[in-house]
């Protein structure tokens, strides 16, 4: 059930494409024939299923506070955070290259038909957005984080096909000519992603907006936030103390 | 523009209008739209990747001649990681409440198109100072874009500016919400970036029929 949630929210709710704007770049360039489309999509999901999980391996047992607690204990309050976004594309960017040989190796079929989108994907903000957002949900074991990355990715592959299919049959249409291209592409995205929005209350069963839009995570994050901010205070007032008594 | 050659001086007005990174280049849309519902988010991610694409510009005309070409993109990825690291941490520092609400978006300026595209386009052949007023530039460009989104969803959408209320108290019925002026909650959500990005795309080039594209 967990699993089945997770699925359909990151496809549909949370959206790659419509909800948070990931893979933006890659999603208008090769968006104008549905068989490119279909390739880069392809590729997409693959490159996520496999690197979400890796860099949910490495958040887990390397990045996150006190993981290094497996070393010893000497080692359980390091807090290697920082390093995230370093090791996250060197995994995605390597994983890439991986890929890429020993897909020319043992299929050259599904290599010419790939093989052009891979280098294209090591900077794919989805890619790399995939595994953020991966660790800010805090995603609890590698089976979700696997999960998470399949369905993210079919949500973009949805994305791109839609928009391909799209862009195919409005080249018939009398678009007013500063609009030709990338102008009315733009605004059948936002249309879209309009259209996506009414998934929100898919699983709640209520209007509840959708959690990937910005209001609700400030909120949240707000709450977390006075919660440090009482922690430090409640520190400095200690320390402020400490110093009264010791003068 | 006395400082500049006349070409220098190009470098850093080409990319605000007529070749704009986000516009004409289509590149760094990516991380650019999901941060623009308030004004003060847009500012300091356009101040960001304007550090990023300044700093990053600079490190990768220096190494030019050094880095070997088959793991190029390796090498640009590291420095710009470096540069995002940087600036995370200084705004988890100084900012934040703000860092919270740009959340993964400052990571992403590492795969923002832009940055790497300018890489690739700019400082793999040119020398370090150009390469400077290229990022400066290209930044800038990128930077306008997203003040002016900012700046249309959040006066539209809340009323305010840089979290002041501008139009008046929605509450209190003050100002212009005392006329019966409704906020527009449809500029908060995400697709509404996009169609303003649209917008702008139309305005663009109404004004300047060059850039039209072909059908």
């Amino acid at each position: 059930m967990e699993h089945l949630e997770l699925f359909f929210k990151s496809i549909f709710i949370d959206n790659m494409v419509f909800s948070v704007f990931l893979g933006m770049c890659s999603y208008l360039a090769v968006s104008k024939k549905v068989s490119t489309a279909v390739g880069l999509g392809a590729a997409v999901i693959f490159v996520l299923g496999v690197t979400v999980p890796l860099n949910w391996l490495l958040d887990q047992y390397l990045l996150k506070d006190g993981a290094l607690a497996w070393l010893g204990p000497e080692y359980a309050e390091y807090d290697l955070g920082f390093l995230s976004f370093i090791l996250f594309i060197a995994t995605i960017a390597t994983m890439v290259q991986l890929v890429e040989i020993v897909v020319e190796k043992f299929s050259p079929a599904l290599y010419n038909s790939l093989g052009i989108f891979l280098p294209l994907i090591a900077v794919n903000c989805a890619i790399l957005g995939g595994s953020l957002f991966m660790q800010t949900r805090e995603i609890p074991n590698i089976g979700l984080a696997f999960n998470y990355g399949i369905s993210s990715g079919i949500g973009w592959f949805l994305a791109i096909l839609a928009i391909a299919a799209i862009r195919e049959k409005i080249r018939y249409s009398n678009v007013p000519a500063p609009l030709r291209g990338l102008g009315i592409t733009f605004i059948i995205t936002g249309l879209m992603g309009i259209g996506f929005q009414s998934f929100g209350g898919m699983l709640t069963g209520d209007n509840e907006p959708p959690e990937g839009t910005e209001t609700t995570t400030v909120k949240a994050e707000n709450k977390e936030e006075k919660e440090i901010k009482k922690e430090i205070e409640d520190k400095e007032k200690a320390v402020s103390y400490n110093e009264v008594i010791n003068k | 523009m006395a400082l500049l050659s006349k070409k220098d001086s190009n470098l850093i007005l080409d990319p605000l209008a007529d070749n704009n990174p986000i516009t004409i280049q289509v590149l760094g849309i990516c991380s650019a739209l999901a941060i623009t519902a308030e004004l003060k988010a847009s500012v300091v991610m356009a101040i960001s990747v304007l550090f990023v694409l300044g700093v990053g510009n600079v490190v990768i005309s220096l190494l030019r001649n050094v880095i070997p070409a088959k793991i190029r993109i390796i090498v640009q990825l590291v420095v710009v990681a470096a540069l995002v690291i940087i600036v995370d941490q200084v705004l988890k520092a100084f900012a934040y409440e703000l860092s919270k609400t740009l959340s993964v978006f400052v990571g992403l300026i590492i795969t923002n198109c832009i940055i790497m595209g300018r890489f690739e386009a700019f400082a793999l052949g040119n020398g370090p100072w150009k390469s400077f007023l290229d990022g400066i530039g290209n930044a800038l460009g990128y930077g306008v874009i997203l003040i002016i989104v900012g700046f249309f969803r959040e006066l539209l959408g809340s009323g305010t500016l840089f979290g002041i209320k501008v139009l008046g108290d929605p509450v209190a019925k003050t100002g212009l919400y005392a006329l019966g002026y409704e906020n527009n909650g449809f500029m908060i959500i995400p697709p509404a970036a996009l169609i303003v990005v649209g917008i702008i795309i139309w305005v663009q080039r109404s004004r300047n029929r060059a850039l039209i594209e072909e059908a």
